[in-house]
């Protein structure tokens, strides 16, 4: 019943009634990423870059290694233009600080759309109050898309970025990032892509994505938490301004001015996660070696099935566009039981799925709903999982519908 | 499904169904606003509050079946009772959900419908569900006595 890529993953190996429907949160590790960690720690551990030491050169050497796996990964030719941040939000919040603050001014344009998970919604909407600047929140389609025409009308002379998710993480929507790249360089914008729910589903190939920033997240790509990163053209990088300042990314430093290092050094302030870039590659590895287009079929097929048999639940309703233009999530409600109610009730058949606004408050609002329920599949997911999904939305139903006291 | 059911007792079940003292309230002196931040929910507790304490009380909002039954069944007990009353009510309940108090049938009793949250101290997750009404009439009736 299992798919065998079960037993690379520890944590789910050990219990096999878990059914973790939550990859759109966290993706579980597999053990060639645990072992990569270790092995660091155990042979190359040291600061990179500072000892004139071999053990020092080692860990630089791994360090750089990673970073030279993880951009085949993407497809980013120019290594050094790919950062190590701790996530996806930290990374967003690099562009709006860095390059926002530098190049944003008062009766300018940013544009995000109503399906931004918060990182890719608050910080421009604080650039924007911070520089009198006016944040535009891009309409969506009836079936939670980025409704293209819509923004086509929107954008403007004043439009300085587009800021936009690769794929929903609340919805699953995989948006044609081609499409709205093409509108926002029409009108000379930025383009910043949230990748955090693109990089683990689809293969990224930044070389030729054309958008100028692309932002990810290790541990949802079945890497360690805390690494992530953000790849950028390097002649903007060059151009724009420090995030933060510490060791590593000083050229420089006189008693009243300093000078910056070179990339990707000036964007990593401190001593890096090595470790974690360590696991983060050996990541890819894992993912290449399925290869990208069977982890999107795979986690297609699942959510197909799963959006119709629920679909056949009296009461279910499924958001979103069909399941085969959606990466593996599916967002749904049941009438009349609260999405908390129901992850309790699944919660207790070993279901794990993700119940509220899923850092999408402004997406809730449009959808009329306070909450939703997600379940979300990955490589390690299978159809065993799709049938305990769907008989504990039975039991749930069951149990929500009990005959009623006078009270 | 024992646990599921300790939790959703049906006392519990039918409160989220038919909410008592649902909707806004004229004439209130005093209200309050709670919000789970993590799930998105929130209430809204409106009060007469005078001389002699709780006058009328009515919630709104959006929630799970254990913060609607849990705002529903509180507003219930604690009309027509004073601050003092209110705030020991308040501790016994967070004492029921938290686990700390296994109440004795005799005390079970005489906390009436508000017992059958016990089950929520197996849940801990939901213990902000069961508990946020009352975090939000104290914290009206904190504002109430401010002014």
């Amino acid at each position: 019943m299992r798919t065998s890529r079960r037993a690379d993953f520890p944590l789910l190996a050990r219990d096999p009634g878990l059914h973790y429907l939550d990859s759109a949160a966290t993706s579980h590790k597999p053990r060639a990423v645990l072992d990569a960690i270790r092995d660091f720690y155990e042979r190359d551990n040291a600061n990179p870059h500072r000892g004139a030491y071999d053990l020092s050169a080692r860990a630089t050497e791994r360090y750089h290694g990673a970073r030279e796996r993880i951009a085949r990964f993407l497809g980013v030719s120019d290594v050094d233009c790919l950062l190590f941040t701790r996530g996806t939000t930290e990374a967003l919040n690099l562009v709006a600080t860095a390059w926002g603050h530098a190049y944003i001014g008062a009766g300018d344009e940013i544009v995000v759309t109503a399906l931004e998970h918060h990182a890719n919604f608050v910080p421009w909407q604080q650039l924007a109050l911070a520089r009198a600047a006016r944040l535009v929140v891009s309409p969506l389609t009836d079936d939670q898309r980025v409704d293209v025409g819509a923004l086509r009308q929107l954008v403007g002379p004043r439009t300085r970025v587009v800021a936009f998710g690769h794929v929903s993480n609340a919805i699953g929507t995989v948006n044609p990032v081609r499409d709205i790249a093409a509108i926002a360089r029409s009108v000379g914008a930025l383009v910043v892509c949230d990748g955090a729910q693109g990089a683990p589903h689809l293969r990224v190939d930044f070389d030729a994505l054309d958008v100028d920033f692309y932002a990810f997240s290790g541990h949802k790509m079945c890497g360690p938490m805390g690494i992530g990163g953000l790849v950028g053209r390097r002649a903007i990088l060059e151009a724009m301004p420090p995030y933060q300042f510490g060791g590593d990314m000083i050229d420089f430093v006189r008693d009243d001015h300093s000078t910056w290092n070179v990339l990707p050094h000036k964007f990593e302030a401190g001593t890096p996660n090595v470790a974690d870039a360590v696991g983060l590659a050996a990541a890819c590895e894992y993912l290449d070696g399925i290869g990208l287009d069977e982890v999107l079929a795979h986690e297609r097929a699942l959510t197909s099935l799963a959006s119709e048999r629920l679909q056949l639940i009296d009461g279910v309703r499924v958001f979103g566009p069909p399941a085969r233009e959606r990466s593996g999530v599916v967002s749904f409600s049941v009438d009349d039981i609260h999405p908390h109610d129901l992850a309790t009730v699944l919660d207790q058949r070993g279901v794990c799925i993700r119940a509220g606004h899923h850092c999408a408050q402004p997406l809730m609002r449009r959808l009329g709903v306070p909450a939703t329920a997600r379940a979300s599949f990955y490589v390690y997911s299978d159809e065993s999982d799709v049938d305990a999904l769907v008989r504990a939305v039975e039991e749930a139903k069951l149990l929500f519908a009990a005959p009623s006291l006078t009270i | 499904m024992a646990d599921l059911q300790d939790l959703y007792q049906s006392i519990i079940l039918d409160h989220n169904r038919k909410p008592k003292n649902y909707g806004a309230l004229e004439g209130a002196t005093c209200s309050a606003e709670g919000r789970n931040p993590l799930c998105g929910d929130a209430v809204r507790v409106e009060l007469v509050v005078g001389e002699g304490g709780i006058e009328d009380v009515r919630f709104t909002g959006s929630g799970c079946a254990v913060s609607r039954a849990s705002a529903s069944i509180m507003t219930q007990a604690v009309k027509g009772r004073t601050r003092a009353e209110v705030e020991q009510m308040f501790i016994r309940f967070h004492e029921l959900v938290t686990g700390k108090l296994k109440p004795e049938p005799a005390e079970a009793r005489a906390m009436g419908e508000m017992a059958a949250f016990s089950g929520v101290s197996k849940f801990p997750i939901r213990v902000k569900c069961a508990s946020m009404p009352w975090h939000t009439l104290r914290k009206a009736l904190e504002d109430a006595a401010s002014t």
